[in-house]
């Protein structure tokens, strides 16, 4: 046992009551209570945050950065998705 | 995309880099890129971990509770570093626990500027200065370097470095305010620090055989040699205000570069250290292992509980 590794847990955090939780990095800890109070200690030192997130990484599932040109092709040939696609007569006001 | 070349990769790899388009971990790299950026990375690790020992051995020393409160936080924060590194360097797939074994084992650096001790306590407000000051240099450069992981990095240590060098200012212009034996305690600590901060930039620019592929991927933005430049027309002019005189008799204003000109650096002095032979080498490295050793027991009992408590839940 002595030679396994913790596991990795990346880390979110909510900086204030309004916004939405960040990935800030990860770390490596035994359980979820201990990333927890280790993320706090490492990336909240100075007020960073009021929540904290902490996922073990295995549980992230990522998309191909290799299939992306294809993966997001769907979006990328949407223009009309804007509403700068669409023309508005001069004079029409808060559209 | 599978069956495209090596070559046509390295190409497109190259392409990204030049429009300044970041690298992230699972993005196709070539293999020296990676390389060269766990190499570089773990050592930066290191030198953060092994970088706490010399201040560390102060804490308990210092004069006052406040200089005490503040030396204690930057010596957490040089924690906090070596972990956003490690981290960092664990996007690229290497094994967190080998790299830290390659430092103990000798095969792995770290900067060179920790195997000198801190005698004094003059030695404390210098080491912040200086070697802050000349890591403040070569980091801020490195907030900008192609490997996404390692750039976010550096943008949070810079953060945080700037209090660990004026907290080391500040508590040098009390030395040189204070009695004449406080202000010769600092000036003897500016004597042994000079020049081996100025070594932390590393061999120059002529003897940095992998510096200019470095450049070209821009993992490094600026030479050895320019960044040392920077520093030291950076510190001289803090240095006059502190009324402490730079250990060198060559070192004048040039009116026509517009820098200081400043003796050639002891590079014997340098290998010296940085193979081994440096005043606090084997003391550093000893330190380290028996931190780890003397840890593993908390590690063990942290992972048994862990599983005791996972064994709970499915029961």
């Amino acid at each position: 046992m002595s030679n396994k590794e913790w596991p990795l847990w990346e880390v979110f955090i909510r900086s204030k009551q309004g916004l939405n939780h960040k990935h800030v990095g990860s770390l490596r800890a035994a359980d979820a209570t201990l990333a927890l109070e280790n993320a706090r200690d490492v990336y909240t030192r100075r007020s960073e945050g009021i929540s904290i997130w902490v996922v073990e990484s295995n549980y992230i599932h990522a998309s191909d950065p290799s299939d992306a040109d294809s993966f997001f092709e769907p979006s990328d040939t949407k223009v009309y998705r804007h509403p700068t696609f669409y023309e508005v007569p001069d004079g029409v006001k808060h559209m | 995309m599978k069956t495209m070349d090596l070559q046509e990769l390295e190409k497109r790899f190259q392409e990204k880099i030049d429009k300044e388009i970041k690298i992230e971990p699972n993005d196709w790299m070539p293999d020296e890129y990676r390389k060269t950026l766990i190499r570089q990375i773990s050592q930066h690790a290191h030198s953060e971990i092994v970088g706490m020992l010399p201040e560390g051995n102060w804490i308990t020393r210092a004069p006052n509770l406040r200089r005490k409160a503040v030396l204690l936080a930057k010596v957490q924060d040089e924690a906090g570093h070596g972990l956003y590194l490690y981290s960092s360097v664990e996007t690229l797939g290497a094994d967190r626990e080998a790299t830290i074994d390659d430092l103990h084992s000798g095969k792995a650096k770290y900067s060179s500027i920790f195997n000198y001790p801190a005698v004094t306590w003059a030695d404390i407000g210098t080491i912040g200065w200086l070697v802050d000051g000349a890591a403040i240099m070569n980091q801020v450069a490195l907030c900008r370097c192609s490997y996404g992981p390692y750039a976010r990095g550096m943008v949070k240590i810079c953060k945080e470095e700037s209090f660990h060098q004026r907290q080391g200012y500040e508590s040098l212009v009390t030395l040189c305010n204070g009695t004449p034996e406080q202000k010769a305690m600092a000036q003897d600590a500016m004597n042994r620090f000079w020049w081996p901060a100025l070594m932390m930039f590393g061999p120059s620019d002529d003897e940095s055989p992998n510096s200019a592929q470095s450049m070209k991927w821009k993992i490094k933005r600026f030479s050895n040699d320019e960044l040392r430049q920077s520093f030291v027309d950076a510190t001289v002019p803090q240095a006059e205000i502190l009324g402490l005189t730079i250990p060198d008799p060559n070192l004048k204003w040039n009116e026509a570069t517009g820098h200081y000109d400043f003796s050639p650096i002891n590079w014997d002095e340098f290998w010296q250290v940085v193979n081994g032979n440096g005043p606090c080498n084997k003391e550093r490295i000893e330190a380290r292992k028996k931190a780890k050793e003397n840890g593993m027991w908390v590690r063990e009992a942290a992972t048994a509980y862990a599983a005791k408590r996972s064994m709970k839940k499915t029961a």
